[in-house]
């Protein structure tokens, strides 16, 4: 890839978060609710203060969060804010800082998102790959059809089913949470393992959501693949079958897939959203539910601007890496 | 029919043995059959299809677009893939049967004993490997206790005798040319000397000048390593100045195999005969006749001769006797009825 190339990416990406992070700004300001008064609000229901020490509380919060200045000015210091990564304070989390509450509740998503991801890339391409692959015994091939039935389950069907049967029926793993309650997590084992065994059902509800989707496209694909000029011409060199299938057929086939990759990123976060909150994990996903929830714009931008910007950085790395998978790619 | 004004006259071979004399043929198949299972029906896309090759020869596989030639090609290297299935008949190269080794036999055969050089040599090449590593991986999976750097020596040998440089070992084929990949090609092929060569359409995908350039590489490497060379294409013209025989195929049958000399002056099928009459010459200013007719679908073949609705030569038998070959004086073998007096 050239330099110049590079450039035009990297300029891409910058106009990219610009106008997420426009669309992000504009569409919690489209609704009258206002989250400083509606928590405060339950905080004076709640006992305490009087009405008109709640109109000054919140007369002064707003003027704290800069919410008294127009929507124009507050879209300027917003882009400045993000240009430093500073999201400010949580509106409905307040003292804890959008930052904060990212910190804390990344690592969970991550965590999750990353091991089903690969894991579904590396089963649902292996699978549709074999499916595809005349050569393979027709048992191993036949070991995809399952899972290309699941994919017409959507997420949230099927985090609730495992719930149901495994969680709530057979008892062999926890219905939700993070870990078990009463517990005080530590850097143990045993608290280690506890929380493992939390995120078997929504790992499984993410897997058996995307495997299939992979096998379909990697079965598509081996079809075409299999029979290109060079696979056939790699049988007449002799090679055996387990090379042909790794050089010159799986290599090949992977290629689209890894794009595939790359889009795929930006959906998993939707289905993550949805598994975190029926599972009841403290991820981003999870944050992300309640801050809409309570109009709490600080954190939404926070969050929204922070998965935005992961993805499109991820995207481009692809992008990245891309040419030195296929050098055909390098030159143009 | 006057034959002897042909402007592509064969070459004379002083160095080729007289045919009489007793070398033991390389090549020999006999009774090979394939048929395809179509939706459609039974194609029967080789039939009975019989021929020897000796060392150092070569054979010009001619006929139209869908007589059989590639799959011929591919029988011999039993790569005929579903719906086709071969059905009868044998390959021997040297003193082995092909038809009787088993799939990992076969797989050692392949490239060692026989080679195939694809017809569209154009997409052959794996896209993302180099073509060191495509040419290392031949040799690994045949040698296996062979080292590294002799591995490497003989491919990069392979290189030079098809006159490319060495430096092409370091290259992916999209940084190749046509002839350069077609020259790849035929460098695997000639590998680990193997004792027959087939190359499907080597030249058609390229321009005149790389065409003549491509057949001396195959002539050459065919010369070092005295291989039987099979070359399957429509260009007569090109076939008269480098083979030593020809081979005529029409749906799916071998219908007259000789000399080039013989096939050139003297053409005894009907549909041979037609082929070089429609070859440019003085007498017709070099313009292209082509052949009278349609080439018949392998699911409705004409009954007796498949050649009948189109041959000049028609008689009453040929509609429902179907001629088997037959040896004529020579040696060579023609299909037809013509000559059921003769051999
Ligand atoms: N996979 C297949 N399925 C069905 N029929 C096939 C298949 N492959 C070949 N055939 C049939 O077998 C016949 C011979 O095909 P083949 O490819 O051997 O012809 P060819 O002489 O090499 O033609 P060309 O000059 O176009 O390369 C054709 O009639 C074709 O329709
Ligand atoms: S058998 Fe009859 S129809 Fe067929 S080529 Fe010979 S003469 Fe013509
Ligand atoms: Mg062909």
């Amino acid at each position: 890839m050239t330099l110049k190339l590079a450039i035009r990416r990297l300029l891409f990406l910058v106009l990219v978060i610009w106008a997420a992070s426009t669309i992000v700004f504009f569409i919690p300001r489209l609704s009258n609710r206002n989250a400083l008064r509606e928590r405060f609000g339950e905080l004076a229901r709640t006992g305490g203060f009087s009405p008109q020490d709640l109109e000054k509380i919140i007369a002064s919060m707003q003027q704290q969060f800069g919410l008294d200045q127009p929507l124009l000015h507050q879209y300027w210091t917003y882009l400045g804010n993000i240009v430093r990564m500073d999201f400010g304070y949580s509106l409905y989390r307040y003292p804890s800082t959008v930052s904060e509450l990212i910190a804390q509740s990344l690592p969970w998503t991550i965590g999750l998102l990353l091991v089903t991801t690969i894991l579904s890339f590396i089963i649902g391409n292996l699978l549709g790959a074999v499916a595809a692959w005349p050569r393979a015994p027709r048992w191993l091939r036949l070991t995809a059809t399952p899972f290309i039935l699941l994919t017409g389950v959507p997420p949230v069907i099927m985090a609730i089913l495992l719930i149901f049967f495994i969680g709530f029926r057979l008892k062999w793993l926890p219905l939700g949470g993070a870990y078990s309650v009463g517990i005080v997590p530590t850097w143990s084992w045993s608290f280690a393992l506890d929380m493992l065994k939390h995120q078997i059902l929504p790992a499984l509800a993410l897997i058996f959501g995307s495997v299939g989707g992979w096998v379909l496209s990697m079965r598509g694909m081996g079809i075409t693949i299999q029979g290109e000029d060079y696979v056939n011409f790699a049988e007449h060199k002799g090679l055996t079958g387990g090379r042909i299938f790794r050089d010159y057929y799986l290599r090949n086939a992977l290629l689209p897939q890894i794009t595939g990759l790359a889009l795929a990123l930006g959906t998993v976060i939707g289905s993550a959203i949805i598994v975190e909150g029926l599972f009841g994990l403290p991820g981003i996903g999870n944050m992300l539910n309640l801050a809409i929830r309570a109009n709490d714009f600080p954190t939404i931008y926070g969050i929204v601007l922070f998965i935005t910007i992961a993805v499109a950085l991820l995207m481009t790395l692809v992008e990245f890496i891309y040419p030195l998978l296929d050098p055909r790619i390098k030159n143009s | 029919m006057n034959y002897s004004n042909l402007s592509v006259a064969p070459t004379a071979r002083a160095a080729m043995p007289p045919l009489a004399a007793k070398v033991e043929p390389v090549l020999r198949v006999s009774g090979l059959e394939v048929t395809y299972y179509t939706d459609a029906g039974r194609a029967k896309a080789l039939d009975n299809v019989t021929f020897t090759l000796n060392p150092g020869e070569k054979l010009g596989m001619v006929g139209e677009s869908g007589s059989g030639k590639s799959t011929m090609a591919l029988a011999m290297m039993r790569m005929i893939k579903a719906p086709g299935r071969i059905e009868g008949g044998s390959v021997v190269v040297g003193d082995t049967d092909l038809m009787s080794l088993d799939a990992e036999g076969m797989r050692k055969a392949r490239l060692s004993k026989i080679a195939y050089i694809p017809q569209g040599a154009m997409n052959s090449l794996n896209p993302v490997m180099r073509i060191g590593a495509q040419m290392m991986d031949a040799v690994k999976s045949h040698l296996p206790r062979e080292s590294r750097a002799a591995i490497e020596a003989r491919c990069k040998r392979a290189l030079q005798s098809v006159d490319l440089d060495p430096g092409v070992f370091r290259m992916h084929p999209h940084e190749l040319s046509g002839g350069m990949k077609q020259r790849v090609c035929i460098a695997i092929g000639i590998l680990l000397d193997p004792q027959v060569i087939i190359a499907d359409e080597p030249t058609s995908a390229l321009d005149v000048v790389t065409q003549r350039q491509v057949m001396e590489t195959i002539d050459n490497v065919k010369n070092a390593i005295n291989a039987a060379v099979i070359l399957i294409g429509h260009d007569m013209g090109l076939m008269a100045q480098f083979v030593d025989k020809v081979a005529v195929m029409y749906a799916g049958r071998l219908v007259e195999f000789s000399t080039v000399r013989e096939m050139f002056t003297d053409p005894r099928h009907p549909y041979a005969r037609a082929l070089i009459d429609s070859l440019p010459n003085l007498d017709n200013k070099g313009v292209f006749q082509g052949i009278p007719g349609l080439a018949p679908s392998l699911l409705r073949l004409p009954s007796g001769c498949a050649f009948h609705p189109r041959c000049a030569s028609i008689m009453d038998s040929c509609r429902s006797v179907r001629p088997e070959p037959r040896v004529l004086a020579g040696g060579r073998s023609v299909t037809c009825h013509l000559y059921d007096g003769e051999g």
